[in-house]
């Protein structure tokens, strides 16, 4: 690889595609994007303290089961994943 | 329009909690995390806890660990928020604060998937720290110390594995070898890919070892495991020479012990006979006795159930797992099991408890244990308990909680000086009508009738040495009573106190004399019983006296003043007087400073209205040194010394001053700094305190010299946490007060009012409100105020669970059933279970109860309880008085039948309930229910007729014979209408999704049209009507902002005659063609539930009050003048670059987080002002022009503002 390799567009984005998780491209299709937006949800409510315990609330349920169900959600969030279409 | 956002109430409720050495010493403190705010709680010796330090962070505390090095004593504290930053803390004992000892950047800040702050785990032996993301991030931090013995961080280690979720971390104890911390974890990676859902199915969670190799400085997976697929979190196992190490893996339904090269042992959690089958039970928090010789577990579920877990162990080498039902406490977020035999519970919502360990489950009978675990077909048997009462625990304290806070409103509804706030707080069984009334709680001990008007009453010790007052003296018009204090308090005729006269004061003179001032005299009582007399010359009177230990200054009817000093022999001796031309008001001398001969300053008030301080030094002896005119004339006085500035007990760095206050006869409570040297007075501030004028008595709080105030309510100066709070006590009237020691009562009050004689104390200092409960049966939803005015509706319902009469039937089962086996047992005993420790059992997730509460807050009872049949919940209420009916108004509630939150909301069907009150509206009569298609959220009345937002459909009925006769509709609305205001012939609709929607009701075409709305979707959970064109709302994510529609097109729209404009025009992308501006916008960093408008003391600014789901109350206040902006801004701005926040969290990010913050001064930053050292405090202020004094007026008087 050359040195002007590292600061070109695409290797700049593969760089961040790397280390930050949810980094969109060109390619993403509509389930995957929908992923990602759910496990960030999922991750912001567990994160969120308050949140939790206003779902908490609403269902009747303790804070703890909240949190162990979202975070039970971040294995498939939509579901499974469409068949890949044959190129 | 600017804002000054102020939190009167701190969070209440608690995130996480932790305990150790913070101190330093022997005793284990607590730390807990309320969201927002860090603090230090301390068991005192009487077993109550103390709140010691309370800091405001900026940022959403997630994560606490404390961890100690090799051979401290001194435990530190470790936090993981949303600053993308680790952050060690250690407590100061001496300044009383939390100092920052290592803060490491290592990511985005924000709650976000894969940024660290989520969980932490520390190596027991104090050696590394591990933060971990929900997703994939893991850092390691290598902690050691240097040559100076300080604490070193690393810098960080990485443990990453991508696509993977974890679920629990924890730091395995394994003596002195390298550090290991535990994972549960699962890779979504393959589920992601395989369209087929067979992977989906396979996904295995795993029990990961990370060892951080401290030879080589880095973190390997070590081993890697399946474990349970409904794993949830990690309980350490003590390991070295203490235990087997490894640890206990908390799945549904399951506890497992796990280690490398060991085979898992698994027993089953015991389940409540009345839970149904497909409902799991889950550990949610955990909690490790560890002595020298033993220890064990206790584990509570999500139901309330404590199990206390044990191992059979040899060597590493683990035969069984045990569990045994310990007792049942509410649902608790942290369980602290501290070494002194208590245990701490956070509750997850409602009040926080403190337990005594009364026994620890010694005997044999276990529920559960991995030797008698049995395997099916259908998957592991179930093993079955019945709750019982406490039988281990004993509960001790409290600490009130208002979490969560559903719903509040603000009146005067018991017609006192200020208003209350009346907020529905808590959960279930828990649940309760809170009426909150500023100002603090007080005990009282004893109430005693005297006999006749009592004047005035003092205590005092019979010498300097003496740690608790011998006598209370009581004043009468003719007479004087003397009360000396023992085991019984009683009349006493020995003490040497003229009992014929009036007495003006009493107080101890020396070492151990006493000193009655009468009308004609000074009588002098000393130790040996001796008695000198001091007589007034000619006719004169005495009218009022000043005293301390060593001075008396007399004012004689006219205006001479005279004053005494106790000479070396310790006799009274005249010195000097002084004529003020004009009759004296009030007198004061201070206490002697310690260390010197005299108090230099006498302040004298006069009927003309001025102040003057004169010198009592020997060389400029009754000299006047200042003079302060003030607005009306004092009528009491008192010089009391404030130690303004946190800080050690070195007073050099912080200097105390002297505090003239004068109790004005219009109301007002004046305070003025005098200058140490020469007398000179400055800084004075002003509030009013009541209708009465102040009286001032010096007392004791927490050691230090504080101030009571009796105005027509009682107010209580006092120092909390290097702050000067002026608060009123909840009491009553009250004449005459003094400070009162005895055994039984260490810091207390006695006072005189009316005919008796009480003795009271005041508990809870540094609170805001103090609060009165009215229990509740559901979790409260909504509440209004009945037209009568004087019973308010309570809505309460509650999802799974079963109506009360088949929980009776259930419970008297469960009582058959037990007593049946108690007498095989042979101990027969009552066994009803409370459901506020219980809670409600669970049933399936169709099934709702509710209820429609009438309750009467004066006496606390309710009139009438509408239970709803059939799986119907209520959710929306509003009064109503239709056009063509007159009467009192009806009142509207909404229900829903068999509502569903997942995987869609939907319900049976909805209905709208028309009731009319009678018997005064003790009761409430259904007139006629009418079913719609839909939840109806929101209720509103206009123009005589009822709005009703259902779902996306906003409808207009009226009022029919048998049922709502539909009016007229619009129905697209984005997403589920959740409020409806009005106001003239505008309506105003807060979407659950998509904010505000302003609409025009056109009676002629009778049609609804929406003609602005906000452009950007907010999750409304509160709204609150401001003015014509102003909106406030507040969002799911914790902001709070206002809307206003630009004046221009609201002129337009009101000049607008035939309405075919707003008709025709519009929107872009399906929007309404005007678009509401934002003008105010902040982030509170709670979920904020109910918004209000409200001034909270008589003459106060209105402001905007809310409250939030971790129970606290904050509120909004519009500035007055363009200066206080300014001031405050740049105060702020300040305060940002010089005090950034202590968990990392960059303040104006934090405020900003979702939205950058708008015309909102954040006065909770501002008020760490005072907090600072002393030298920064006096940078700050020159940089604004001013002194510290000024600031700290300032800061004062805009909260005097609010509250």
């Amino acid at each position: 690889m050359q040195a002007s390799d590292r600061f070109n567009i695409n290797s700049q984005l593969e760089h961040l595609q790397a280390k930050y998780v949810g980094t969109g491209h060109a390619d993403l299709n509509r389930f995957e994007w929908a992923v990602n937006i759910q496990r960030d949800s999922y991750a912001s409510y567990v994160g969120h303290y308050p949140l939790l315990a206003y779902f908490a609330v609403a269902e009747n349920e303790s804070i703890g089961r909240e949190r162990y169900n979202f975070m039970q959600k971040m294995l498939l969030p939509c579901g499974y994943p469409p068949e890949k279409e044959e190129e | 329009m600017f804002l000054y956002s102020l939190t009167l109430q701190r969070a209440t409720g608690m995130v996480c909690c932790i305990h150790g050495n913070f101190m330093g010493t022997k005793s284990q403190e607590i730390v807990v995390s309320r969201g927002k705010v860090l603090e230090l709680l301390r068991l005192d010796e009487s077993g109550k806890l103390q709140t010691v330090l309370s800091v405001e962070c900026f940022g959403a505390i997630r994560s606490l660990a404390q961890f100690k090095l090799t051979g401290s004593q001194k435990d530190y504290i470790v936090v993981g928020s949303d600053s993308g930053r680790i952050v060690i803390l250690e407590y100061n004992k001496e300044k009383n604060t939390f100092e920052k000892v290592h803060q490491e950047t290592f990511g985005k800040s924000g709650c976000r998937r894969i940024v660290p702050g989520q969980y932490l785990a520390v190596d027991p032996k104090g050696r590394a720290v591990l933060i971990g993301a929900i997703e994939k991030q893991k850092l390691v931090y290598v902690l050691n110390r240097d040559n100076a013995a300080r604490l070193t961080i690393s810098s960080p280690l990485e443990a990453h594995k991508s696509h993977t979720v974890v679920y629990s971390i924890c730091g395995i104890d394994c003596g002195f070898d390298n550090p290991i911390f535990a994972a549960i974890e699962l890779d979504y990676h393959e589920a992601d890919l395989d369209s087929t859902g067979v992977a989906a199915n396979e996904a295995q969670k795993h029990l990961t070892f990370y060892e951080l190799d401290l030879g080589l400085n880095h973190v390997v997976r070590k081993w890697s495991d399946q474990v349970d697929n409904g794993a949830n979190l990690l309980v350490p196992v003590p390991g070295g020479g203490d235990g087997p190490s490894g640890v206990l893996v908390c799945a549904e339904n399951f506890v497992i012990y796990k280690n490398q090269q060991h085979p898992e042992v698994r027993a089953v959690i015991p389940r409540r006979g009345d839970l149904p089958a497909e409902r799991g039970v889950l550990i949610v928090s955990a909690g490790t006795l560890r002595q020298k010789s033993m220890f064990f577990f206790l584990l509570q579920t999500e139901y309330g159930d404590i199990f206390k877990v044990t191992l059979e162990y040899k060597d590493d080498k683990v035969s069984e797992l045990k569990i045994k039902y310990f007792d049942t406490i509410p649902v608790t977020c942290g369980l602290c099991v501290l070494k002194s035999g208590f245990l701490f519970a956070a509750s997850e919502f409602g009040n926080h408890a403190l337990y005594q360990f009364q026994g620890v489950g010694d005997d044999e009978d276990v529920e559960a244990s991995s030797a008698t675990l049995m395997e099916t077909e259908e998957g592991f048997q179930p093993v079955f308990f019945q709750p019982r009462k406490l039988r281990n625990l004993v509960h001790i304290d409290e600490i009130e909680s208002l979490m969560p806070i559903v719903d509040m409103k603000v009146m005067n509804f018991f017609e006192e000086e200020t208003p209350q706030v009346f907020a529905l707080c808590g959960r279930g069984p828990r649940s309760s009508l809170r009426v909150l009334r500023p100002g603090l709680a007080v005990t009282e001990m004893a109430v005693s009738a005297l006999p006749g008007l009592p004047s005035a009453v003092w205590t005092v010790k019979k010498s300097i040495h003496d740690e608790y007052d011998a006598y209370i003296v009581v004043s009468f018009t003719n007479a004087t009573l003397v009360l000396s204090i023992g085991e019984t308090v009683e009349e006493v005729n020995d003490s040497g106190f003229l009992d014929t006269t009036p007495s003006l004061a009493v107080s101890l003179l020396g070492e151990d004399s006493l000193m009655q001032v009468h009308p004609n005299g000074i009588r002098h009582i000393r130790a040996d019983g001796r008695i000198n007399e001091w007589k007034t010359p000619g006719k004169k009177t005495i009218v009022k006296v000043g005293c301390n230990r060593m001075q008396v200054v007399i004012a004689l009817s006219g205006g001479e003043l005279i004053y005494f000093e106790m000479d070396l022999t310790g006799q009274l001796m005249e010195v000097d007087k002084r004529d003020m031309n004009g009759d004296v008001a009030c007198l004061d001398i201070a206490p002697v400073p310690e260390g010197r001969q005299r108090s230099r300053f006498l302040a004298v008030g006069s009927y003309d209205s001025v102040i003057r301080i004169l010198s009592l030094d020997p060389d400029d002896c009754m000299q006047i040194l200042s003079v302060q005119a003030v607005t009306s004339p004092p009528e009491s006085i008192l010089l009391l010394e404030v130690q303004a500035s946190v800080g050690g007990e070195d007073g050099a760095d912080h200097p105390a001053s002297v505090f003239l206050n004068a109790g004005l006869q219009n109301g007002v409570l004046l305070r003025t700094e005098v200058d140490m040297v020469n007398g000179q007075l400055s800084d004075s501030r002003t509030r009013f305190l009541g209708l009465r004028a102040p009286k001032l008595f010096s007392a004791h709080v927490r050691g230090r010299q504080a101030m009571l105030c009796l105005s027509s309510r009682p107010w209580l100066g006092y120092i909390h946490q290097g702050r000067f709070l002026l608060t009123p006590l909840s009491y009553e009237t009250l004449e005459y007060a003094a400070s009162f020691c005895s055994e039984q009562c260490p810091e207390g009050v006695v006072s005189v009012a009316g005919d008796a004689l009480r003795v009271f104390t005041i508990e809870r200092l540094g609170e805001t409100f103090n609060q009165t409960i009215v229990p509740l049966r559901y979790t409260p939803r909504k509440f209004i105020l009945h037209p009568n005015k004087k019973n308010l509706i309570i809505l309460e319902s509650d999802k799974a669970a079963f109506t009360a009469e088949e929980r009776e039937a259930n419970k008297a089962e469960c009582v058959e059933a037990f007593e049946m086996r108690a007498e095989n047992e042979d101990e027969r005993q009552e066994d009803l279970l409370p459901d506020e420790q219980y809670g409600y059992p669970k049933a399936e997730s169709k099934r709702w109860v509710s209820c429609i509460r009438v309750l009467d807050p004066k006496s606390s009872e309710t009139t009438h309880l509408l239970a709803l049949p059939e799986n119907e919940a209520a959710f929306s209420i509003c009064t109503i008085s239709f056009h063509d009916r007159s009467g009192s108004p009806l009142i509207a509630i909404g229900t829903a039948k068999e509502l569903q939150f997942w995987p869609k909301r939907q319900c049976a069907s909805g209905y709208i309930h028309i009731y009319k009150s009678i018997q005064d509206g003790k009761k409430l009569e259904l007139i006629h229910k009418t079913p719609v298609d839909g939840i109806p959220t929101a209720l509103c009345q206009f123009q005589g007729r009822l709005l009703v937002g259902i779902g996306q459909i906003l409808r207009v009925y009226d009022l029919g014979k048998k049922k709502l006769l539909r009016k007229c509709e619009n129905k697209n609305f984005p997403n589920t209408i959740m409020a409806i205001h009005t106001y003239g012939d505008r309506i105003y609709v807060g979407d659950i999704q998509e904010s505000f929607h302003y609409v025009k009701y056109r009676r002629d075409e009778n049609q609804l049209y929406t003609f602005a709305d906000d452009s950007c979707s907010r999750w409304l959970t509160a709204t609150l009507h401001i003015d014509f064109d102003t909106m406030a709302g507040a969002d799911k994510f914790g902001n709070v902002y206002f809307v206003r529609l630009p004046h221009d097109v609201s002129e337009e729209i009101e000049d607008d005659p035939t309405g075919g404009k707003i008709k025709w025009e519009q929107g872009k992308l399906n929007g309404a063609p005007n678009k509401v501006e934002e003008i105010i916008q902040f982030h509170v960093g709670d979920v904020v539930t109910c918004l209000q408008k409200a001034a909270l003391i008589p003459g106060g600014g209105e402001c905007v009050l809310y409250g939030t789901v971790m129970g606290s109350i904050g509120a909004l206040l519009p500035f007055v003048s363009r200066e206080d902006v300014d001031f405050f801004s740049h105060l702020e701005m300040h305060l940002r670059q010089e005090h950034p926040p202590l968990c990392g969290r960059e303040h104006v990010a934090f405020r900003s987080a979702y939205f950058p913050v708008k015309d909102v001064i954040d006065g909770d930053l501002c008020e760490q002002y005072p907090t600072l050292a002393p030298d920064l405090q006096r940078k700050i202020a020159e940089e604004l022009d001013r002194t510290p004094g000024e600031i700290l007026k300032k800061l004062e008087d805009i909260r005097n503002r609010i509250i």
